[in-house]
């Protein structure tokens, strides 16, 4: 580093090294996320899926029997919730270890948002739009999943569970679905 | 100086370190009702009431208060001549000042339990937003006030380089006009209209956006005092030069141009945009990480050039040698520290991967306490300190009793925030009232929630300290103080440079850059008509 005496030649030199460590590194910060990004897939939820919360509850999805999880017929694991002032419907959610789980959240109301402790599952629920969060729950257990956006006064009361046990307990009914009650 | 600007700067000042001292306490209150110990007075309403004037009070009435007045006092002490306008500027105030008191009003009267943030469909009262467009439109004032100032100056002084506190100043002005566009869009066209009851729903991914377009750019519009402070005070309080001049001027410009095409940063985890847009708001937040930089090098330079003039040798001496005592540089290098953590957080939010694992939780919460609440608080501190003699004609009683409450803070907020990162990594999600710890992955949390508390605990013995340090000139006996303030020269003469001097090209890089981060992602809810929500009115409908 130069003297306090120096000409600001030195001064200017100095500062464009700089510069240039400054802009190598955000480079390399870039890179990065762009390997994360596009090689690693790792994407923040973005489908952008319009759907009515004025009218969520006649849609075909989001319908009360349809909540919860469902296998389909090609074996995709597939969890829908509604989350409302100031719970989520089911509150509690089966989902297989080692296994990709999509997501599918909808609020007929205000702006909810959720994250499931312990894992990287986060998204915001916007009223007017599907948030889907694609995972893969990597150990078994029950974990929290809160609203984690203020919604209101109820805000704090808003969790729910997610119980990830092993594929082998992982059986569903003659219509696809997994329910928290008869693992109880 | 004037009479007239000094009780300017001071009004201006006072207001907004009355509204920091009663969000402190608000804010020491919400820590304790979220930890395993009992609270007084809790109930959720009452949180969320204490929730929304503690950011109220921090985010907008602290900052736009403190900013105005400096602002004022900059214009008169680095150019060197009257402030144009000044009866408009105390008009501004008094609107302000009604502003504040609605705004206030609502949200005790427990009408307006929104957070600062707003969240439609959420709805309060129309008197809590028309209060703080109030407040935005006296900042407004400033902003020509401001832009007035520095054009009549470069009037008299053609071919000269604008002294750089008021350059600095004029870019925050400017990229103020710029920020508030968003949210005043929000205000005027989705949320009044829907507090007023003429409109039943809102498109909520329209709202989110628009707030958005203010929510990152309203943090630089509180950081550039701070820098300010870096650049034109620090060097000369530790007794040196500042490194460069240039770069200062460029690091504003800078600021300018990569604090406002980045909001959508903020939406990562939102429903309502894809991929390709979030990713290019990324790489223009990474930009961010630029001036910042630059900062740290030209300050930490200026810094090496006091100490060495102070007798400092060595690779390191030099740090030892500075005049720790002084208020605004204790004040300097602790904000750098915290600058550090904040900055250090900041980056695995922006990426746009990693966001996931940290969005909404605790780390978030840690993080702009770190850079707000940490970094440029400290720094309105030492501005308050170093320019207080002046505004007030005397000293103060003990310089010890100043870099203690510098200290004081420091400690505060790194014990407060540390663990509040930590518990964020964990899962610990925001906006909380009060925790289920008879839970065994919550109860895990409590004694770090408990630490945490401890640290907000020491923060507020800060805040109330501060007021007791600005309240000491006023004291009978006081020393009387010279009337000048001095602001650093910089060691070598900067060569003029017109861009680095005015903002007009500048302002169409900015429109560029906004045209190409914003213009679809608000487009898009006018081509493809989302479907709207439901208003829901938080207080009953009043």
């Amino acid at each position: 580093m130069t003297q306090a005496h120096s000409d600001g030649r030195d001064a200017l030199r100095a500062e464009l090294r700089w510069a240039a460590i400054v802009g190598a590194a955000v480079a390399l910060i870039v890179v990065a996320v762009v390997f994360a990004g596009v090689v690693l897939g790792i994407n923040p939820p973005s489908n952008i899926e319009h759907i009515d919360p004025k009218t969520l509850h006649l849609s075909a999805e989001f319908t009360e029997s349809n909540l919860g999880t469902r296998v389909d017929a090609n074996g995709q694991v597939t969890v829908r919730v509604v989350t409302t002032q100031f719970s989520f419907i089911p509150s509690c959610m089966v989902v297989p270890a080692g296994q990709p789980v999509t997501l599918r959240f909808a609020s007929p109301d205000v702006i909810h948002g959720i994250l499931v402790t312990g894992t990287n599952v986060n998204t915001m629920v916007v009223p007017g739009y599907v948030a889907q969060v694609h995972t893969e729950f990597t150990e078994t257990g029950d974990l929290l999943m809160p609203c984690q956006e203020y919604c209101g006064i109820g805000h704090s009361q808003m969790i729910a569970t997610v119980r990830v046990v092993p594929a082998a307990d992982f059986i569903p009914d003659a219509q696809g679905k997994v329910s928290c009650e008869p693992l109880r | 100086m004037s009479r007239s600007v000094k009780g300017l700067t001071l009004a201006h000042f006072w207001v907004g370190f009355a509204a920091f001292v009663v969000a402190a306490i608000l804010g020491a209150w919400q820590m304790w009702a979220r930890s395993p110990l009992p609270a007084p007075a809790y109930s959720p309403d009452l949180y969320y009431l204490s929730v929304t004037a503690h950011g109220v009070s921090m985010a907008y009435v602290l900052p736009t208060f403190f900013i105005m007045g400096f602002g004022y006092f900059v214009a008169e002490t680095a150019l060197k001549r009257p402030l144009p306008g000044a009866p408009w500027a105390w008009g501004a105030f008094y609107v302000g000042i009604l502003g504040v008191a609605l705004a206030a009003g609502s949200v005790l009267l427990g009408q307006a339990s929104v957070l600062y943030t707003f969240y439609p469909p959420l709805i309060g009262t129309v008197f809590f937003y028309v209060g703080l467009v109030l407040v935005v439109a006296a900042s407004w004032v400033w902003c020509v006030l401001m832009i007035l100032a520095m054009a009549g100056w470069k009037r008299e002084n053609p071919g000269k380089n604008v002294p750089l506190a008021m350059f600095a100043t004029v870019a925050n002005a400017v990229m103020w006009l710029w920020t508030t566009v968003g949210v005043a869009a929000e205000l005027v066209f989705q949320v009044i209209p829907a507090a007023l009851g003429w409109t039943e729903t809102i498109d909520v991914g329209l709202s989110r956006t628009l707030f958005s377009w203010t929510l990152h750019a309203i943090v630089y519009f509180w950081l550039i005092p701070a820098y300010i402070a870096f650049y034109t005070m620090a060097p000369e309080a530790a007794g040196g030069r500042l490194y460069s001049d240039t770069m200062g001027r460029l690091t504003f410009v800078l600021f300018l141009l990569y604090s406002l095409p980045v909001g959508l940063h903020h939406l990562f985890m939102d429903p309502e945009h894809a991929t390709g847009f979030k990713f290019l708001q990324m790489f223009l937040t990474a930009l961010v990480v630029i001036p910042t930089l630059l900062t740290v090098f030209t300050i930490t330079a200026s810094m090496e050039v006091a100490g060495r003039m102070r007798g400092g040798k060595g690779l390191l001496g030099w740090i030892r040698a500075l005049p720790w005592d002084r208020p605004m540089v204790l004040a300097t290098g602790l904000a750098f520290l915290m600058l550090f953590f904040g900055g250090g957080g900041g980056l695995i939010n922006m990426s746009y991967g990693m966001n996931a694992m940290i969005h909404n939780t605790s780390w978030v919460t840690a993080h702009f306490h770190l850079i707000f609440g940490g970094t440029v608080v400290i720094m309105y501190f030492a501005i308050a300190y170093y320019i207080w003699p002046t505004l007030t004609g005397r000293d103060f009683a003990s310089r010890r009793a100043l870099t203690t409450q510098l200290w004081l803070w420091f400690v505060g907020m790194m014990v407060m925030t540390l663990p509040w990162h930590y518990l964020g990594l964990l899962g610990q999600w925001r906006r909380v009232a009060e925790f289920d710890y008879s839970n065994p992955i919550i109860a895990a949390w409590g004694p770090w929630v408990i630490v945490s508390f401890v640290g907000g605990a020491i923060l507020l013995v800060s805040a109330v300290l501060f007021i007791v340090n600005l309240s000491s000139p006023y004291r009978q006996g006081a020393t009387k103080a010279p009337d000048a303030v001095a602001y650093a020269r910089p060691a070598h003469p900067a060569p003029y440079i017109r861009a680095l001097n005015g903002f007009g090209m500048w302002n169409v890089v900015v429109l560029v850059l906004m045209v190409a981060a914003y213009g679809f992602p608000i487009a898009q809810f006018f081509i493809f008509d989302a479907p709207e929500a439901i208003v829901h009115r938080v207080n009953g409908g009043g």
